[in-house]
Parts: C-alpha cells; sequence; structure tokens
C-alpha cells in the first residue's frame, strides 16, 4: 500500500496537495492538465524532489528521508532511461548490481529478461543503435529484474507511435502482472489510461484525487478535467 | 558519495593551496616579512597587465574568425591541422621563440620577403613583439575552446535558422554572439592570466628594461639582490591579480567542455557565399602561417641531427616522458574530486596555479622539503608534482563543464538505480568523461614534457629532463644538437598528447 | 610502473653512495655538471687520487648557486661552492658561510694578481662582443664606434645573468659618469635583451644581430669543435670587462681536508687541462701541455678591467639605474 499522507508540495508559485491512499498490485494513471505536477508528483514519490510537509510511506514504512536508489520503486523517465556509453546487457545488469560484479548466473538472468522483452540477442549493442521501442524495451527488462514492487512511469513512451506505445503498455502491464507490482503512470491521453489503469488519480486544482475507476472518472469528468480533455 | 568526494575535493584543494598559498608563505617566513612594492614594481605591474590585456584581448579576436571558418568548413587534414594547432602551447619557450624568430625576425623568412620587394625590415621586438609571441602561444588554445563553443551550437539551431532563411548577420545576432558572450569572458582571462606570469617571452622579445615584468622582477628579487621579502611581496602581487580576476571570470561564465567531439558535422547553409568562403580560407590560412610556418622551421632547422643526438639526450627523453606520465597521473588525481566537488572557492583555489610563480613555488618548496628530506632525492616526485599542479587550470576548464552535464543528464537515473561510490565513478563519471580526461591527459603531458619549472632547485645530479638538456646543449654552443633536440621534444610532446586525446575517443559511443 | 619510479627516485641516489668512502659535495652551476661540462671529467680525475667520492649538485647559474646556498644558511651540506664570479664573491664573502683556503703562492695566469685567501679562481675569461666575420666587415673599435654604426647587438640583462651584469660593469668601469651617456647612445643599436647567454647566443646564431655579448673565447668554440672559423670577438680600445670564476670551502663543512685537497687539486693539470674545451674559458694555472692551439688565435685584449669585488657591489645598483633609464626611453 503506497500513502501519501498530508503531503504538499511547493515550487516557487507553484503548489499541490496530496492525500491518499493506492492500494497494493493496483494501477493508476495519473491524469491533469499540463502544470498540475504530474512529474512533480512522481519526483516527491521517487525522492527526487523533497515534499513541503507530510509522508510517503509504502507497506506503513516511512520513505520520506531515503535516497531514491533505496526506495522500493522503479521509475521510468521521459528520456535518458539508458546509458549511452554501457551495452544494452551492462545496462539491464545495473537492475541486479549497480556495481555491475555479475556472476554466470545473474548474466543467465539478464539474458532472460531481454528475451522475456523481445531482444535476445541484443545484449553487446548499444543503445544508440536501437530503435526508440527497442530502447523502451531495455529499460523495461532492466524494471523487470529490479523487481521493486513499486513502477513509475513518467511517460516513457510518449514519443512511440500509437501502435507501438499500446504494445509497450500491454508489455507493462504483463511485466506488472508478473511481478504483482503497482503501477503509478503518468499519461495525458485517456485511451493509454483506459488500456491498463483501470483507477485514476486527477490532478486539478493544485490538488491530487485519490484514485476513482478510470472509466468513471472519463464517462462524468469534472469540469477541469473536461476542460483538458476538451469535451 | 558525497562526503567521502567532498572530502577528496578539499583534499586536493587544500593540496593546491599549499603548493601556491603554502610556499609563498614558506618564503615570506624566511625573509621575515614582505615589504612594499616600490615606484619600479609598479611600472613592471603594468606593463604586465598591458601586454597580458593586449596578448588575451588579440589572441581571442583572432581566434574568433579561425574558429568560425573550423566549425563551418570540411577540408583534407582537416583533424591533424586542429592537432598540430596546439603545438606552440606546449613548446618550451625558448624553442618557440626560435621558430618564432625564424619566420618573423630580422633576418627571418618575412623579412626575407619583403626584403625582395625593397621593405624596409620589420622589427619584432618591443611590446610587438611580446605580443605576437603570446598570441603565437595561446592563439592555439583560444581556438580550440571557441571551436568547441561553435560546435556546441545544436545543428538543429543552424536549420531552423535556414528554414527561416537568415543571412549571415542573422546567425551572428541570434547564435553565434551568444555563445561567444557566454564563452569568450573565461577564455581571455585564462590567457590573461597566462600571459601574467610570462618571464622569458617578454624578456626576450621585450626589447629592453621597458618590457620589465613583475617575474622579472621576482628573479631579479631572488638572484640579483637574494632579498626573499620583495620576491614574496611580487609573487604576491601577482596572486591578487589572478584571484580577482579569477573571481571576475567565474561571475561571468564558463566555456563549455573543449575535449568532448570535435568532429560533429553540423551542417552549415549560412557560409556558401563566396564571400565567406573566401574570409574562411584567409582565416585559416593565416592561421597556418602563424602557427605552422615556425613550427615547420624548428623541424627543419633539427631534424637531419635527431638520430645523432647523444646517448645522454636519448636517456633524457625517457627520463622526460617517466616524469610526464606521473605528472599525468597526480593531475587527473587532483583534478577530478575538484571538477566532481564543484563549488566556488574549489574552482578558484584551482585557478591559483595560473598565476603563480615557478621561482617561488620552487624557492618555498624548497624551504618546506628541505628539513625533512635531502632535495635532489625528490626531484622526480617534486617535479612531477609541481607539473602536475601547473596543468591543474587546463585539466578544469576541461573537466568541470563536462562533469556539469554529466550530472545534468543523468544524475537522476544514476539516483534511480542506487549507483553511487566507485561503480558510479566506474559506470557513470570515468566513461562520460572519457573525451575531456583524455585531452585533459594529453595536455598535462605534453605540458610537462615542456616544462623547466622548478627543477633548479631540485636537479637530480644522475638525471636531466629533456628541456634541462636542451638547455645545456646550447650552453655548451651545441646549437645544432640543441636543435635536433627541440624537434625530439617536440615529437614525444605531441605523441603523449596524441595518445590520450585519441585514448580519450576512440570507443567512446554516443 | 610510477610507483616503482617513484620509489626508485627515492631511494636510488642514497643507495648507490652506500659504500664507505667519503663524500665531497660541490655546488656548482648546471652547466658545468652536463655531459658536455668539465664535470665529468673533473669527477674522475679528483675521484681517483683522493679515494673519495665527489657528489657534484648543479643549480641553475651562478647567481642561482650563491641563493641556493644562502637558503640553506649554515644547514648546506655542500662542502666546496663552485662557479661563482667575481660579481659574486662580496655578497658571498659577507654571508660568512666560506673559510679560507689556505692556499698559498700558487702561480695563477691570471691578467690580474690574485690574493683572496677564500676564493680560489679556476678559469677566467674577458667579455667581448662576438660577431661573423662574413657579414660584419666595418668592426668597431669601442662602445662609442659601436653605438655610431648601425650594427645591431643582443645583450643580456644584469637583472638575471652574469654576462649581462659584466657588461654593465664594462661599461662603468670605462666609462664612469659618462656610461649613462654611452648607453643612451646605445640604445638603438639594442635589438633586444635577452635573460641569459642561451637566449643571446642562439638569437645571435640564427641572425637576430650581428654582435652578441659573448666571450673573448667563444670564437674558439666554433674553430676547434666545429672547424669554422668565422666567429671572431672584437677587440675594444677601452680594454675588455673580465669574469673570474672561483670555487672556495664551505665553513661548515664536515670534510674540511677534503675540501682542502680538492681546492688545491683544482689548480693542478688534472684539473686546468679539462677547462679549455668543455667551459670554453682559459685556465686560471697554464697547464704544463699548453691548451689547444685553436685559442691562439683569440684577441688578447690589451686591458682587463675588474672591480675589487667590493666596488663591484658597490656601483651595481647606481650603474643598473643608469642603465634602466637610458634603455626605457
Amino acid at each position: 500500500m503506497l500513502q501519501l499522507e498530508n503531503v504538499t508540495v511547493t515550487q516557487d508559485d507553484f503548489r499541490l496537495a496530496a492525500d491518499l491512499t493506492i492500494r497494493e498490485g493496483a494501477r493508476v494513471a495519473v491524469i491533469g492538465p499540463s502544470g498540475a505536477g504530474k512529474s512533480t508528483l512522481l519526483s516527491v514519490i521517487a525522492g527526487f524532489y523533497p515534499p513541503a510537509s507530510g509522508r510517503v510511506l509504502w507497506q506503513d514504512r516511512d520513505l520520506t528521508d531515503l535516497p531514491p536508489g533505496d526506495r522500493p520503486l522503479s521509475i521510468l523517465f521521459q528520456d535518458q532511461n539508458l546509458f549511452p556509453h554501457l551495452t544494452v546487457a551492462e545496462n539491464v545488469g545495473l537492475g541486479i548490481r549497480s556495481d555491475l560484479r555479475l556472476s554466470p548466473e545473474d548474466r543467465g538472468r539478464v539474458a532472460e529478461a531481454l528475451e522475456r522483452v523481445g531482444l535476445s540477442g541484443m545484449g553487446d549493442r548499444r543503445p544508440g543503435t536501437l530503435s526508440g521501442g527497442q530502447q523502451s524495451r531495455v529499460a523495461l527488462a532492466r524494471v523487470l529484474l529490479r523487481a521493486r514492487p513499486l513502477m513509475l512511469l513518467d511517460e516513457p513512451f510518449d514519443a512511440l507511435g500509437p501502435a507501438l506505445r499500446a504494445e509497450m503498455l500491454d508489455l507493462v502491464a504483463e511485466i506488472a502482472g508478473a511481478m504483482g507490482a503497482t503501477v503509478l503512470m503518468v499519461s495525458h491521453n485517456p485511451a493509454d489510461a483506459l488500456r491498463i489503469a483501470p483507477e485514476t488519480i486527477l490532478l486539478a486544482d493544485g490538488r491530487a484525487h485519490p484514485p476513482r475507476g478510470t472509466a468513471e472518472l472519463l464517462e462524468n469528468p469534472p469540469p477541469a478535467l473536461a476542460a483538458y480533455l476538451g469535451k | 558519495m558525497p562526503s567521502r568526494l567532498t572530502l577528496m575535493a578539499g583534499g586536493a584543494a587544500a593540496f593546491v593551496a599549499l603548493l601556491t598559498l603554502g610556499t609563498l608563505a614558506a618564503v615570506i617566513a624566511r625573509a621575515g616579512g614582505a615589504g612594499w612594492p616600490g615606484v619600479a614594481d609598479w611600472a613592471a605591474l603594468r606593463f604586465t597587465v598591458l601586454q597580458a590585456a593586449l596578448s588575451a584581448f588579440l589572441s581571442v579576436a583572432c581566434a574568433i574568425p579561425v574558429a568560425r571558418a573550423l566549425a563551418r568548413r570540411r577540408f583534407p587534414g582537416r583533424g591533424i591541422f586542429i592537432t598540430l594547432l596546439g603545438a606552440p602551447f606546449i613548446l618550451p619557450v625558448i624553442v618557440a621563440v626560435m621558430g618564432l624568430l625564424a619566420i618573423f625576425g630580422r633576418s627571418g623568412a618575412l623579412n626575407g620577403i619583403l626584403g625582395a620587394f625593397g621593405v624596409e625590415p620589420l622589427s619584432v621586438y618591443g611590446l610587438k613583439g611580446v605580443v605576437l609571441a603570446h598570441v603565437f602561444i595561446n592563439l592555439p588554445l583560444a581556438v580550440r575552446l571557441i571551436l568547441q563553443g561553435w560546435l556546441a551550437i545544436p545543428a538543429e539551431r543552424f536549420r531552423l535558422a535556414a528554414a527561416l532563411g537568415f543571412g549571415p548577420r542573422d546567425i551572428a545576432r541570434h547564435l553565434e554572439r551568444p555563445m561567444l558572450r557566454e564563452v569568450v569572458p573565461g577564455i581571455a582571462v585564462t590567457i590573461f592570466l597566462i600571459c601574467l606570469t610570462s618571464f622569458a617571452v617578454a624578456l626576450t622579445l621585450g626589447g629592453g628594461p621597458k618590457a620589465t615584468t613583475i617575474e622579472l622582477a621576482i628573479f631579479q628579487a631572488f638572484r640579483f639582490d637574494f632579498d626573499l621579502g620583495r620576491a614574496a611581496m611580487l609573487a604576491a602581487m601577482q596572486l591578487v591579480i589572478c584571484a580577482a580576476t579569477a573571481a571576475l571570470a567565474a561571475r561571468l561564465s564558463l566555456p563549455p567542455a573543449f575535449g568532448a567531439g570535435l568532429d560533429l558535422a553540423a551542417q552549415h547553409w549560412d557560409a556558401a557565399s563566396p564571400l565567406s568562403r573566401l574570409a574562411d580560407a584567409a582565416a585559416i590560412g593565416l592561421a597556418a602561417l602563424l602557427l605552422l610556418a615556425p613550427l615547420a622551421a624548428v623541424i627543419a632547422a633539427g631534424l637531419p641531427g635527431v638520430f645523432r643526438l647523444p646517448l645522454a639526450v636519448w636517456q633524457s627523453a625517457l627520463w622526460s616522458v617517466a616524469v610526464s606520465l606521473a605528472a599525468t597521473a597526480l593531475a587527473l588525481l587532483l583534478a577530478l574530486p575538484i571538477a566532481l566537488g564543484r563549488g566556488r572557492v574549489l574552482e578558484i583555489t584551482g585557478m591559483l596555479p595560473l598565476a603563480t610563480s615557478a621561482l617561488v613555488v620552487g624557492t618555498g618548496l624548497f624551504l618546506i622539503l628541505r628539513p625533512v628530506a635531502s632535495p635532489a632525492s625528490l626531484a622526480m616526485p617534486v617535479t612531477a608534482l609541481v607539473n602536475a599542479v601547473m596543468a591543474l587550470p587546463f585539466c578544469l576548464r576541461a573537466l568541470i563543464p563536462a562533469a556539469r552535464q554529466v550530472e545534468a543528464d543523468y544524475a537522476r537515473l544514476a539516483d534511480s538505480l542506487g549507483l553511487t561510490g566507485l561503480a558510479r565513478l566506474r559506470y557513470l563519471t570515468l566513461p562520460r568523461l572519457r573525451r575531456p580526461l583524455g585531452f585533459a591527459a594529453g595536455l598535462t603531458a605534453a605540458m610537462s614534457m615542456g616544462d623547466l619549472g622548478v627543477v633548479a632547485l631540485f636537479a637530480d645530479p644522475d638525471r636531466a629532463t629533456l628541456p634541462l638538456q636542451l638547455y645545456r646543449l646550447m650552453s655548451a654552443y651545441r646549437m645544432e644538437d640543441a636543435a635536433a633536440a627541440a624537434v625530439l621534444l617536440m615529437a614525444l610532446s605531441f605523441a603523449l598528447f596524441w595518445l590520450f586525446d585519441r585514448g580519450g575517443r576512440t570507443d567512446a559511443a554516443a | 610502473m610510477m610507483k616503482s619510479l617513484m620509489i626508485a627516485g627515492l631511494l636510488l641516489p642514497t643507495a648507490l653512495l652506500a659504500e664507505d668512502k667519503p663524500v665531497l659535495n660541490i655546488y656548482t652551476y648546471d652547466s658545468f655538471i652536463s655531459e658536455w661540462g668539465p664535470g665529468p671529467k673533473v669527477e674522475a680525475a679528483f675521484e681517483a687520487e683522493c679515494g673519495c667520492d665527489v657528489k657534484f649538485t648543479g643549480s641553475g647559474d651562478g647567481a642561482a648557486l650563491l641563493a641556493r646556498l644562502l637558503l640553506e644558511g649554515d644547514t648546506t651540506e655542500a662542502d666546496v661552492v663552485l662557479g661563482l664570479d667575481t660579481n659574486l664573491t662580496a655578497k658571498a664573502a659577507e654571508s660568512g658561510l666560506f673559510a679560507d683556503s689556505g692556499l698559498k703562492d700558487v702561480a695563477y695566469d691570471l691578467p690580474v694578481a690574485w690574493d683572496d685567501p677564500v676564493f680560489v679562481p679556476y678559469d677566467w675569461g674577458y667579455f667581448a662582443f662576438v660577431y661573423d666575420k662574413t657579414k660584419v666587415t666595418e668592426v668597431p673599435a669601442d662602445f662609442e664606434a659601436l653605438a655610431a654604426s648601425n650594427l645591431k647587438v643582443v645583450i643580456e640583462d644584469p637583472r638575471s645573468s652574469t654576462p649581462g651584469l659584466g657588461l654593465l660593469l664594462w661599461v662603468k668601469s670605462a666609462y664612469g659618469d659618462k656610461a649613462e651617456e654611452v648607453w643612451k647612445n646605445l640604445a638603438d643599436n639594442i635589438v633586444t635583451v635577452t635573460p641569459g647567454w642561451t637566449e643571446a647566443y642562439g638569437l645571435f646564431l640564427k641572425g637576430e644581430a650581428d654582435m652578441v655579448l659573448s666571450y673573448t673565447t667563444s670564437p674558439a668554440y666554433h674553430l676547434i669543435a666545429e672547424n669554422d672559423d668565422s666567429k671572431a670577438a672584437a677587440p675594444f680600445n677601452e680594454g675588455h670587462y673580465l669574469q673570474v670564476e672561483v670555487a672556495a670551502k664551505v665553513a661548515t663543512t664536515d670534510q674540511s681536508e677534503l675540501a682542502d685537497r680538492f681546492l688545491a687539486f683544482m689548480v693542478t693539470d688534472g684539473f686546468q687541462s679539462v677547462i679549455p674545451e668543455t667551459n670554453w674559458m682559459y685556465p686560471a694555472v697554464m697547464p704544463k701541455g699548453g691548451i689547444n692551439a685553436g685559442f691562439d688565435t683569440l684577441i688578447t685584449p690589451a686591458k682587463a678591467l675588474l672591480y675589487p669585488a667590493g666596488e663591484a657591489a658597490k656601483v651595481r645598483d647606481a650603474a643598473l639605474a643608469e642603465w634602466q633609464a637610458a634603455l626605457s626611453r
């Protein structure tokens, strides 16, 4: 269970308040007008940005003061998810040990993860030689190996075309299902949200509202969301 | 990471401070005071600042058209030309001056040509000679730094400019001038500081006592008057100017990483007109004439004798290579923590060696170390150490902006993966800094090869460095051997620079 | 590799000297100990007869040498200092760091009488303007003729070099109160002023000047080592300023007897015969076998100029001020 307990975030004259709970294993979309603070919310959960007040808890454990790498989560950003100077296998291997001292067994797991995301035999390539979709798959393979119970997606597939994006979302759903992971995904596309996230957090008016059913929310959007969706 | 890194950065900076400020303090302590500048000292200060400012201004002003031409033209040999450009900067001063005079001297090639047309010979001596030599030595540095700025303008920007139908004037206004405003002040200040401590160039080409620099006044105080207090006072004056200028430079901005991709081909649509072709060809041609002709003269004079050089010279060459490799390792060991640690105080400390008088450092170290160990037995470590510290400002210029870029691009990802400590250094920092590291290492190795430095007080009776051997050959009237030794020195400096610089580039994917 | 090199650098010199022979530490200028200087031969010759180990330490030039000794003071390891010249001896004597040589009745072949109890001369030479006979046909016979000519000369800076200081005192001793006037007239002949002899001679050989301030013995090198007789020194009617290079025993030496023996050895053939063709100066005591005939072709000034050590120190600052004023216009 992920809890945001009376969290407030301030950044210059920007303010965001969140007091909500996400149950374990849920897949939740984060939707809201641009500038509402979707990425900021994820940054707070991931530990890149300290909240002005309140606490972030996972399974009742306080994460607020933990450094990003020690939190029980994996995060994918809009870009810069891979180190261009390391090979695909090394990038994935970082998910097992960040000092990359991998045992033969570890290497086997890396190969397996690559196979799972459809990149068998690509381990020695560099990210620069891969397509955008393939790069996303590498990052997902690493998420798989990190096996952290919480998965944060900050629009990592936004640069991909609709078909490829749908494919990636399905892969996310599959991986998360296999790991039993809780997923929190920023999106500005209602179709994406509907596709894999039964629940949605709406960000509007300086507040992160507790998750509601995605379909229901999109059927009856409150005024702020309606304006954003163009309805 | 932060605490250990901060500790190491602080340690490195303290070490540099000990070598610059600490040695000065040792000299002052020994002298029992520092005195107050006299009329002649103020005159020396005026001339020093004047020539350094002029040299910095002209180096940068000449470098801009050359850098622009190199940024927007592709021609065979461009890569080698850019590498060769670095040569004057790493040559021992006496060799650079001799090369320069072979072209611009009284009986140099230029006056030979002018004479054939009945033109009166031009004299290169005086303030103009000092400035010419400083431009000769520092223009390459300026060109490389400014070229880097040009290449850092994203290719898309030029594409957009072309789509909007920008003429050269619009491009200058919207793309180039903002870049130059960011890059030029830092470069100018660096060159200003290099020229501030000029001694042999200023004296040899200065034409007389009008051209007295502070560094000469320090030399005079040490050797002529044996007046340590006055020497210390003058050295302090130099450091004050340095600190003030460095602080000013820090308020302006740092140039971008100059170790990064020189061959990134941004296509330019603005350079097709015949006039701009002509201008670029002229800029490159003149730079080649100014920089490469003197080098060619040095090579022509010395090459035939290289393989007849006495064994002792080859032994010195080996010894110098060993010293320079040690200096390179030390320089990187000092520069990396300072570059990664950042902070203004660290950066200004890193600039101090630029304005440090070699004579004061040597004397101060001698005073500090002699009670502990015999100076002759410390020759190697001290020479390597001082060479490393003297090269530090240039290493930092290369590393700091690049380190910032790495942090900006990848710190979040590394943090989210829990990549810290040595693993972060090994898998993120070092690979991403490979190019600037290679460049910094190459520059340090080459500068160390050519440095005569502080060896006098720490001379090892059994081994001489190559530059010292070169001086010995000249003192023994053996000018031909000396010319050959100069070619050997140049070749080795180059080879070291090239190896490190290349090493930083191979396999540096994306 | 680097580490082992550094350790080797730290240990080697001491390790090599671990034998039981007494060690004689001699401080000298750098070019003395170079491969091409007198050092190696002198070391071998003295070691053959002293049963000791001679250890030379070179530091820069003569002035740097004295500066180092003054820095070290009475904690110096030096037993003998070799390579001061007559312009430095006053300052050196004043420091009280040197002891009497004890040498008496040496038959010096010097142009001046020598009776200094502390400093023992080992070689000497005259300062002179050296030129290329194939290029300069009208050779000036004194400073005034030089000033009146169109000849270009390169000189050394008296503040940073021994020959530069020699020239300063040369003009001062020849012209006294008129020295500043002479310098004013010379100003337009001076191409540039270099930090040391090396740069000046290098510029001259590159053709940057018609004449260079050097020594009357310089042409001997070109003649003997290069078989080139085109270089010559111009004899000046005012006389030529003398440079005498000396050595002395350090008062705090723990090898007093050995130091005495070295100074005595210094004025014998074993040392003196090495000097002409390594240091390119005249020996202080003519060796029995004479010296290379090439030296016979050199000019021999009719008059030797030399301030006594104490007086040189006194006129120095005033002469320097005149020089600076005259050349700064």
